[in-house]
């Protein structure tokens, strides 16, 4: 018997409106239960919902979409709460008394979808994003993968190289008849064309980094005014969106979105090379690795010493009138918003090259290897050897084939277990 | 061919004794993508299987139609000849070719048939039809036959049998026929007005033939139809035997009339004054969906019954052979209860062949190209004998003088693998270039490796796909268990390769296989 699940899927409350879900056979029943019966199908419903004791516990919005046309292929619940903490948490106490029903664990609705066969891999990764988005822009660039954009491409490529290999088989087997015999050789513009088109898609930029945020590290000698510029940031028409805990001596991060821009910003600590205190020798290392992969760095040590890219910024303009303003890119008082404003602009400016146009297909780190090991194998072929020409083809195709789960063994498995947590 | 043969099938040797033309597809290009081909005397052929079958002391040959499978409380006993003799049999393979049901059409003319003159076997199909097999009808045809002394050979161009004298197989000891030269002609534009002007006549077109024809060498009125644009279509004029004047026009079967037949030849380059000897037609016959069948080609729904040819969906001579020979040592096998032979598709052809067969069933005549195979660089026509010799060993299949041969080239193949250049080695010249081929080709056959050894183990999961197993996996669509159910695969992998099956569906099944552990 499947469980039935439910979970919070709307962002972390307190929001205006917290939406959770029920996939699953007893879907009916929980909504039956807490709303006092099932709205009609696929029509919004203002209903009272009660706890086992009658009492009220919020005024929601209520949906039900019958299976197998919903999006995870079961009876589907969704219950639209107020978005408060503790309303939240009512409803979801609830739940979890009712029989059959257990709180979803991460990614549990989009693995009945793909169980279910509502999504083929691509469409659950997009959708998977497209449930993460944070901003306007991440959500325009998850829909395109989720509503099969990557797919459908992916196919078009797959059956452009089945042409190709077409030829290349009609040679190996077929050499001695008229029509083959007769044809120009093989050329090889499709597959220069092919290569081309792949490697555009290679040089987007990585949905990880629309996903999690234009990671910007704060960094430069202990003193710099680190800190402060990243608390003065964050106080600046930024939400905080998970403010991560920790001493100064470790890493700060948090996620804002600015603009409609996602951000990581981490305050590193001091890059001191010489100390004696372990804890701080562990911070100064994770600093050191996050300045190494950050997308943009705000340098605020001396501007000579600043590694290249970065964002040379004058902190404390305040208390050192005599800093020489034209070796920084930016100066910076926490006490003048202003210059937080023009600090944010420049960020703004870098952080949308980085990020490209968002209607774009854009890849995973899994989708992007794949697309890359098929761009190799098309890159290799020469026109030389027929059977490795026809052998380099079939794994550009495969490895394409893994992106939309078409091929199963590999693929399926990998990814099942690259994306969900399985084999308790 | 090379594979059947490496099993110690007759059939490579029976074209050796008989080839009157040898031709080596892809010559100039390598070793791996070199095809062999023989267009063999149709008397000596015939000659030769029946002097080797003599040969096979344990072998009688018993001559009569097969009326029926003799069954007793629906198990196999035997089968029933159609003048009533019973022959009890553990174990019957059923080798229909295109005789089941036959029905042969030419223009508007219909008759019972298997092949021109030949009787079909109507009252076997019949039966099979009342066991509620399933049975389908599929098509074939055969080209109109030529008088080769009316041919104006003079205005042609002739394709001479290759110069360097090679074999199909190692095993064969006479001497080589004198040997005879093809020549080319084409189709014209005169051809195609012909026709299309008689497509009406033809019951390819009429609808009188409801089975599924191949895509891959189709009459010459589908080519002319479906390729419009081109303004001619190769024909190979291939003689088919030493003391015999009839010539094979390969590239134009045709099931049109009698009259468009002959205008039609009429109309070619040296054809002009040609006389037919024996008219074109179209042939339709039963065929059983290969999905009823296991890796052993045994049918499921009735143990000891084993399936080859035609029967099973496929095309082609050597197609037929090759099942013939796994149908064969696997009814052995069920008849003297010793282990199946099964031949997977990364060591043969005949693996490819059989798993497309029962996994994913046939919508046309299936023939077996090269492209079929995953693991085609290590699937070469030069090293059928290296990849098969230790299985067809193991299951007992090759007879003394073979073994005897292997073993001394098992030998050879073991110092040249180990010789810093094998050019310098003694040993077979062929054996040379295919370790030489090997060498070429070992970084790619080492990832081919890793493949399949991947594909063995994540694949390797079991699963039951009976239909009541299948209905109780929760999240498997009627469809999925409708196709899973024909095909009954064994595995995850298997169930990869069935037809329309999902991805969905195999996380489903992948899931479920999981929970059960």
């Amino acid at each position: 018997m499947t469980d039935t699940i439910y979970a919070l899927s709307s962002g972390r409350p307190p929001a205006a409106i917290a939406v959770i879900r029920i996939s699953g056979p007893q879907a009916q029943a929980a909504c039956q239960q807490l709303a006092g019966g099932v709205p009609r199908p696929r029509y919004a419903s203002l209903r009272r919902l009660r706890d086992a004791a009658g009492a009220t516990l919020d005024q929601a919005l209520v949906l039900f979409f019958p299976g197998p046309h919903s999006a995870t292929g079961e009876d589907l619940v969704e219950l639209h709460l107020h978005g408060g903490r503790a309303v939240v948490r009512a409803v979801e106490t609830m739940l979890s008394t009712l029989p059959g029903l257990v709180a979803a664990e991460p990614g549990a609705f989009t693995r009945r979808a793909l169980r279910n066969g509502r999504l083929d891999l691509a469409q659950t990764e997009g959708l998977a994003d497209l449930l993460e988005a944070e901003t306007d822009m991440q959500r325009r660039a998850a829909l395109a993968t989720a509503e099969g954009g990557l797919s459908r491409q992916v196919e078009s490529w797959m059956d452009r190289i089945s042409l190709i290999a077409a030829r290349v088989e009609a040679e190996i087997d077929y050499a001695d008849e008229g029509d083959v015999a007769a044809a120009t050789p093989m050329s090889l513009e499709p597959v220069s064309e092919l290569v081309a088109e792949l490697a555009t898609l290679v040089a987007r930029p990585p949905v990880e980094r629309l996903r999690d945020g234009v990671l910007v590290a704060l960094a430069g000698p202990p003193n710099a005014g680190k800190s402060s510029l990243f608390n003065a940031l964050l106080g600046r028409d930024a939400a905080i969106v998970t403010p991560i805990a920790g001493t100064t001596r470790d890493v700060l991060e948090a996620s804002v979105v600015r603009e409609g821009l996602p951000y990581r910003l981490v305050d590193t600590a001091g890059l001191t090379d010489v100390t004696d205190d372990p804890i701080e020798a562990i911070g100064v290392e994770r600093a050191r690795r996050l300045a190494g992969q950050a997308d943009i760095v705000l340098w605020l040590g001396l501007p000579r010493d600043a590694p290249a890219g970065a964002i040379r910024v004058g902190a404390r303009h305040d208390a050192r009138p005599d800093l020489d303003v034209g070796q920084f890119d930016a100066t910076t008082s926490v006490f003048d918003a202003t210059t937080i404003d023009a600090l944010w602009a420049i960020l703004s400016d870098r952080s949308r090259q980085l990020l490209g146009d968002a209607g774009e297909l854009r890849l995973h780190r899994g989708q992007r290897l794949l697309i890359e090991r098929a761009l190799g194998e098309l890159r290799e072929i020469e026109g030389l050897d027929l059977l490795l020409d026809a052998e380099r083809l079939r794994v550009a195709s495969r490895s394409l084939g893994e992106i939309v789960g078409r091929d199963a063994t590999e693929a399926m498995l990998d990814a099942l277990f690259r994306r969900f947590c399985l084999g308790k | 061919m090379r594979e059947v043969d490496a099993l110690d099938g007759l059939m490579a040797i029976a074209a050796d004794d008989a080839a009157l033309h040898y031709r080596m597809l892809n010559r100039s290009k390598g070793l791996a993508v070199q095809g062999p081909r023989v267009q063999a005397d149709r008397q000596r052929y015939r000659a030769s299987i029946q002097r080797q079958l003599r040969h096979l002391s344990n072998l009688e040959v018993i001559e009569g139609e097969v009326g029926q499978l003799w069954l007793d409380k629906d198990e196999l006993a035997g089968v029933i000849f159609s003048d009533g003799a019973h022959f009890a049999a553990r174990a019957v393979v059923l080798a229909t070719g295109t005789f089941l049901a036959g029905r042969i059409y030419r223009g508007n003319d219909r008759e019972a048939g298997g092949r021109v003159g030949e009787r079909p076997a109507a009252l076997l199909a019949e039966q099979l039809r009342a066991l509620a097999l399933p049975m389908g009808r599929l098509k074939t045809g055969t080209p109109p036959r030529l008088d080769g002394r009316t041919i104006d050979w003079a205005v042609l161009e002739p394709q001479p049998s290759d110069d360097e004298p090679w074999r199909m197989s190692p095993m064969a000891s006479g001497p080589r026929l004198p040997q005879l030269a093809c020549a080319i002609t084409r189709t014209n534009t005169r051809t195609h007005e012909i026709i299309s002007a008689h497509l009406d006549t033809s019951p390819l077109f009429s609808g009188a033939i409801e089975g599924g024809g191949p895509r891959y060498c189709p009459s010459i009125e589908d080519k002319v139809h479906r390729f419009a644009d081109r303004d001619g279509h190769q024909i190979f004029l291939e003689p088919e035997g030493l003391d015999d004047h009839v010539v094979y026009p390969n590239g134009i079967s045709t099931s049109l009339s009698i009259e468009a037949q002959q205008a039609m030849i009429q109309s070619i380059a040296g054809l002009e004054r040609a006389a037919i000897t024996q008219w074109g037609y179209a042939v339709e016959y039963d065929y059983i969906d290969p999905r009823s069948l296991d890796h052993r080609l045994a049918l499921r729904a009735l143990p000891g019954v084993f399936c080859a040819g035609q029967l099973n969906g496929t095309t082609g001579y050597e197609e037929a052979a090759a099942q013939g020979v796994i149908a064969g040592l696997n009814a052995a096998a069920h008849a003297l209860d010793t282990a199946a032979a099964i031949i997977d598709r990364a060591t043969g052809y005949i693996g490819v062949m059989i798993d497309d067969l029962v996994l994913q069933g046939v919508s046309e005549p299936y023939r077996m190209l090269t492209a079929r195979a995953e693991y085609r660089l290590a699937l070469r026509a030069d090293n059928a004998e290296a990849r098969l010799s230790d299985w067809a060993n193991e299951v007992g299949c090759l007879g003394d003088t073979r073994k005897a041969h292997v073993e001394r080239r098992m030998a050879q193949r073991a110092s040249l693998r180990v010789a810093p250049d094998p050019a310098t080695v003694d040993a077979d010249p062929d054996l040379i270039r295919e370790v030489e081929e090997d060498r070429r080709y070992a970084p790619y056959l080492e990832r081919q490796a890793q493949e399949i050894e991947r594909m063995r183990r994540d694949g390797g999961i079991a699963i039951d796909s009976a239909p009541a197993a299948l209905a109780a996996i929760p999240g498997l669509s009627t469809e999925m268990i409708e196709r899973l159910g024909q095909s009954r695969p064994g595995t995850l992998d298997e169930a990869s390769r069935v037809r329309g099956v999902t991805p969905a569906a195999l996380a489903a099944l992948w899931l479920h296989s999981r929970r059960k552990t």
